[in-house]
């Protein structure tokens, strides 16, 4: 079995043409963009486990936490954060609308995608004015 | 393929159960639309917690994190998305690193990494729950 596979792998085949062989189009960058935005929030867990670990921890650790998430690179960190789940979670409900079969035509296609990246822009940026919002009106 | 014939009693998905990559059909295709769909009502619910204990102090917190509803809708929030990422994680690997035995690796590391951060996210938000 192993073998058979090995002389298979071995054999000088035409390979499929890849990437670089594309004029790059939205729904290929979107796809590409979707699975970046996947690995970004895989590690992003990190922050979240962070986050929830140091409310069990303590005030001194949620402190630590609060501190961090104030500095630029803990904003940037957070923005983009927050950027990276909005446009999976979209990039998502797209691809389950691609999975019952509709949204194939060359309009539809298009228009999902498009709204898939201004969506998730738009989308951001209103989530961090009402945070903004938020914490302007509460006390510490 | 070859060795198909109009004689043989067994099933064409007879013959490839239990081949192929994973040896597990699409069980893993479905797992992850399955957790998908789940994700979208709950990552609205944590993006409404997170705003709403945003600014506040520790003890604060603790109290909206504690609660029933807001630790139930974190665990699921947790379980969902952590075995999601799990899923998405073996399939970037499995189009990327080609070694085997690095393959062999970076899935272990997958696993090792998606059981951690999800274990260590219960563990908290229990913790938070039950106020020990």
């Amino acid at each position: 079995m192993m073998a058979e596979a090995k002389a298979t792998r071995l054999k000088n085949r035409p390979l499929s043409p890849h990437l670089q062989i594309y004029k790059p189009m939205l729904t290929m960058m979107m796809s590409i963009v979707h699975r970046i935005t996947g690995g970004a929030l895989y590690l992003g867990t990190l922050l979240l486990v962070w986050w929830l670990v140091a409310a069990a921890s303590g005030p001194n650790a949620y402190a630590a936490v609060q501190w961090f998430m104030e500095t630029l690179i803990g904003r940037l960190i957070l923005f983009g954060y927050t950027w990276a789940l909005i446009h999976h979670a979209l990039g998502g409900i797209r691809h389950l609308i691609w999975d019952l079969g509709y949204g194939f035509g060359p309009v539809e296609r298009e228009w999902l995608t498009a709204a898939n990246l201004v969506g998730s822009i738009v989308l951001t940026i209103v989530l961090w004015i009402v945070g903004y919002l938020i914490m302007g009106t509460s006390f510490r | 393929m070859t060795d198909h014939t109009p004689n043989s009693i067994r099933t064409p998905l007879g013959r490839v159960r239990h081949l192929g990559s994973a040896h597990n059909g699409t069980g893993h295709f479905w797992h992850q639309r399955l957790t998908s769909v789940a994700n979208v009502p709950l990552t609205i619910a944590v993006i409404v917690i997170i705003m709403s204990i945003l600014g506040r102090n520790h003890a604060a917190v603790v109290q909206i994190l504690g609660s029933s509803l807001v630790a139930i809708t974190l665990l699921l929030f947790v379980i969902s998305s952590v075995y999601h990422m799990w899923l998405g994680m073996q399939v970037i690997i499995e189009d990327y690193v080609h070694d085997e035995n690095a393959k062999l690796v970076a899935l272990m590391g997958n696993t090792f990494f998606s059981f951690a951060v999800g274990l260590a996210a219960v563990f908290a938000i229990l913790k938070l729950s039950f106020g020990l």
